[in-house]
């Protein structure tokens, strides 16, 4: 093999030393680290808010902040697990580190417009962050008008932090769409190119397309909070109702650009595990680009009481019908690589399990929602809190701890320990579903969401979210303390422990400054697991 | 229970209407399909797991796809979707098509209260009653910020907009009282924002309209929190009764205890109790003395003196939302709370 750089110990971590050439870095992949641990560090933040809140709704007439902290608390646990976390978690750290690699290539197609991007977030995550010194906000992560024209605080902050945040989305996903365009190896054809390739590709089109629009509705909100424009407060002459279409147009695919890329890791993960090629792979990469279709024309569905009309719920619930048959065949056909496969028990996979779990019944869930009858006794109740943490957690973050397990190795050049993990991985299955699943009880029957304070009959259902809700931050923080330990100390994994096929583990564990030694040519597709006796 | 042919089940609230009964028949049917798919995916999962475990000697497969078996789990959940879309339509119609001769209440939301204006000029706070089994359709808009009708008994849902009227109907077919939540985010008393509909036989909800006492029979399935004393007040309603009593009633349907406590504890707004003729501290640190002159204050302009520790969310209330002989009775109120 060809890695004499590898070889003489020559990796991507200490090819320059020191925090001034991570600040100035231009490698994609240190780029990746530096939104991981930025992402991670925004988790946490937002955790410690979502456990305030438990706390809080624990039991009636015990709350342990008052109403208006209460409602800051929800709104930045929102705006922060969104804006901050989820949407640039896997496109940013996993994305930024996997993609050049799986595609053969050096970096990025604009490694300084890369830089940039993180730098952007950062600011807009600073800016919205430190609102929080000047009164916060409590309109809740939505910002619906004209609730949040009116009130005092320092919403202005937090929607511009948001607004800057957006331009850190779209020019990744322009960076992301001319890598995958132009710089993919020899021989790897658009479907020799791996699933969260794809995934990738069809994410960064939602970025660049919708949130444009998510920036443009901010800044209107800015401008009639302070030039007193009417545009969506009525007594200035706007329409409360047009701010939730333009909003909606954005966070509706919003949602998409957080589970797409969590369902390539998915993919990624399952066949490798399965030692299996993966099952229909044209179709999962189609359903890709069909769910990021139909994310367009969906948006209504979040305004069935509105006051909408009913042509428009009519229309809108009819569409949301169509994201239920892509998302189902991807389900299937992952379930169906596993058929006659050979199961390995690692932890990517224990997190791939548990992505099926939590997100079959998050998808599920979304079809009650999508039933126009149905949505207008379930909406605004924990019955939507339970659905949408289902697949944003359920969804993203368990795709995200797959791919921080399956990767590790690659990024670390270190092994994490498997019985640490598998004890992790049951304690964030168990409190996830605690903390969850009693929700949709509460909901079914009524449970309002953002209420600081619940009425009795529901004590019993938020008891078992706050019991649940410490099981989880438990397990959180215990996989956090066993990937650090291992990260120092941990044994060396070798350059493909997983035996896997596609480009990155071609390369040293960890990769050198440039990726490969010698430019990769693709043969085959990434799946090429042929039979075998094990 | 009362009505037999109303029930409540584990997971959902009494069927309090028959737009309910409807509305349960399509989510048991959506729970039923729920688990179905669950069972086939996570019980495959699960299975494929154990019986494909790696193993030595075990031979994997070479599968790339199977068109037919695609085709399969793409067609059949598309009929089951436009079923499901089908049905979801159909209750849904029943939801919103008030019959024709429904009886029209107003409502207006307003932070953080709920008032219900009848035909014949009666206006109510916190408390919708209705007679049984009669269409109820209600006209509905907001004074200030987006407001959400929410009756989980009648399975019905309706955001409450200003600068527009939107309505929601319903036909109570149990009697005694359900629960009305607010379900649009609207502030700091967000989830104080909450009002039940009394529900009676035709007979009582004739007394009830003639000012007379009547009796309230059936369920009851709304919450007391802050609702009873507005109950017990509301029937003072037009007789001779001394200032301060007449103050107390006004706070409990004005929305003010919303946030104000009587009994000296603190919520989103100081308690009442004790405080009149007492030094208080504002938030800049200077004092005054609370008398007639600062409540007045306090309710038009309520940003002007806010006591330290609080924040200031209160909404002014207008002389249209409270006359000048109130706000005296209110004052004479507070007074009388040593």
């Amino acid at each position: 093999m060809a890695h004499t750089e590898a070889a003489h110990g020559h990796n991507y971590l200490n090819h320059e030393k020191g925090l001034w050439s991570w600040m100035t870095t231009l490698d994609h992949k240190r780029i990746g680290l530096m939104y991981l641990g930025t992402v991670l560090f925004f988790f946490l933040l937002g955790g410690v808010f979502a456990l305030i809140i438990r706390m809080n709704l624990m039991s009636y007439g015990h709350p342990v902040v008052d109403a208006p902290t209460y409602n800051k608390l929800m709104t930045y646990h929102g705006a922060i697990m969104v804006f901050l976390v989820i949407i640039p978690a896997i496109p940013g750290a996993i994305g930024n580190f996997v993609l050049p690699i799986m595609l053969g290539a050096k970096d990025v197609a604009f490694p300084r417009l890369n830089l940039a991007s993180y730098y952007i977030y950062l600011a807009g995550a600073i800016f919205a962050c430190l609102a929080l010194f000047f009164g916060g906000a409590d309109t809740g992560w939505t910002f619906y008008t004209p609730y949040s024209i009116r009130t005092s605080g320092a919403v202005i902050m937090v929607v511009f932090g948001a607004f800057v945040a957006g331009f850190a989305s779209i020019l990744t996903g322009l960076n992301f769409i001319v890598t995958i365009h132009k710089l993919r190896a020899p021989g790897q054809t658009w479907t020799r190119m791996p699933l969260l390739c794809w995934a990738l590709y069809a994410t960064s089109v939602i970025q660049v397309l919708a949130t444009p629009v998510l920036a443009i509705t901010l800044l209107l909100l800015i401008f009639e909070r302070v030039f007193k424009v009417g545009i969506f407060d009525p007594a200035l002459g706007g329409d409360p109702v047009l701010f939730q279409h333009f909003f909606w147009f954005y966070s509706h695919p919003a949602v998409y650009i957080m589970i797409l890329p969590a369902m390539g890791v998915i993919s990624e993960v399952i066949p490798v595990f399965s030692r299996k090629p993966i099952f229909g792979y044209r179709a999962i990469a189609a359903s890709s680009f069909g769910i990021a279709l139909v994310a367009f024309i969906v948006w209504g569905h979040h305004l069935f009481v509105s006051g909408q009309s009913e042509l428009a719920n009519f229309i809108f619930s009819l569409l949301t019908m169509f994201v239920a048959v892509p998302t189902g065949v991807k389900v299937f056909s992952w379930v169906g690589t596993m058929y006659r496969g050979s199961i390995r028990f690692n932890a990517p996979m224990l997190y791939a399990f548990g992505f099926l779990e939590l997100f079959m019944i998050g998808g599920l869930t979304g079809v009650f929602l999508a039933t126009l009858a149905i949505d207008v006794h379930l909406t605004d109740t924990y019955f939507v809190i339970a659905h949408f943490h289902y697949v944003m957690v359920g969804g993203s973050i368990m795709g995200l701890l797959a791919g921080m397990h399956y990767w590790f190795p690659k990024v670390t050049g270190k092994m994490y320990p498997e019985k640490p993990a598998l004890i992790a991985f049951i304690l964030v299955i168990i409190g996830f579903n605690l903390t969850f699943f009693p929700q949709f009880i509460a909901g079914s029957q009524g449970m309002p969401r953002r209420y600081w304070s619940q009425l009795p009959e529901f004590d019993f259902y938020n008891r078992l979210s706050t019991y649940g809700s410490w099981f989880l931050a438990v397990g959180f923080v215990y996989v956090a303390f066993y990937l650090l330990k291992a990260a120092k100390n941990g044994p060396k994994a070798g350059d493909n422990p997983w035996e896997a096929l596609t480009l990155e583990w071609t390369t040293a564990s960890p990769p050198p400054h440039d990726n490969f030694a010698v430019t990769p040519t693709v043969t085959s597709w990434p799946y090429e697991y042929k039979t075998k006796k094990i | 229970m009362l009505n037999t042919g109303y029930k409540q089940s584990f997971s959902l609230p009494l069927q309090g209407s028959d737009v309910a009964v409807a509305w349960d028949g399509l989510y048991w049917f959506l729970m039923a399909l729920s688990v179905f798919f669950f069972v086939l995916v996570i019980g495959g999962m699960i299975y494929f797991a154990i019986a494909y475990r790696e193993k030595p000697g075990r031979k994997t497969k070479y599968i790339v796809d199977d068109h037919m078996l695609e085709a399969v789990w793409t067609i059949i959940p598309t009929i089951l979707l436009m079923v499901i879309f089908g049905w979801g339509w159909g209750v849904y119609k029943k939801m919103v098509q008030a019959p024709s001769d429904a009886m029209e209440v107003r409502v207006i939301g307003k932070q953080w209260l709920w008032n219900f204006q009848y035909e014949d000029g009666r206006l109510e706070t916190g408390k919708l009653v209705v007679p049984l089994n009669k269409p109820v359709k209600l006209i509905m808009s907001s004074e200030d910020v987006l407001h959400s009708f929410f009756i989980p008994n009648f399975r019905v849902k309706q955001d409450v907009v200003p600068g527009m009227y939107t309505s929601v109907w319903f036909q109570a077919k149990v009697k005694g009282e359900h629960q009305v939540f607010c379900t649009e985010y609207c502030g700091a008393s967000h989830s104080g924002m909450l009002a039940k509909i009394e529900v009676l036989e035709p007979e009582q909800y004739a007394l009830w309209k003639a000012n007379k006492p009547y009796e309230l029979s059936g369920v009851k399935t709304a919450s007391t929190d802050i609702l009873a004393s507005m109950q017990a007040s509301s029937k003072l309603a037009n007789a001779n009764v001394p200032l301060p009593e007449q103050g107390k009633k006004l706070v409990e349907t004005k929305g003010c205890l919303a946030c104000h406590a009587l009994d000296g504890s603190n919520k989103i707004g100081p308690s009442y109790k004790g405080i009149f003729g007492h030094e208080v501290e504002l938030a800049d640190g200077s004092k005054v003395t609370v008398d007639a002159n600062y409540i007045r204050e306090s309710i038009e302009k309520p940003q002007a003196k806010v006591v330290k520790g609080f924040n200031p969310v209160m909404p002014p209330y207008t002389k249209e939302m409270i006359s000048e002989s109130e706000l005296g009775a209110i004052v004479a109120y507070i007074k009388s709370l040593k």
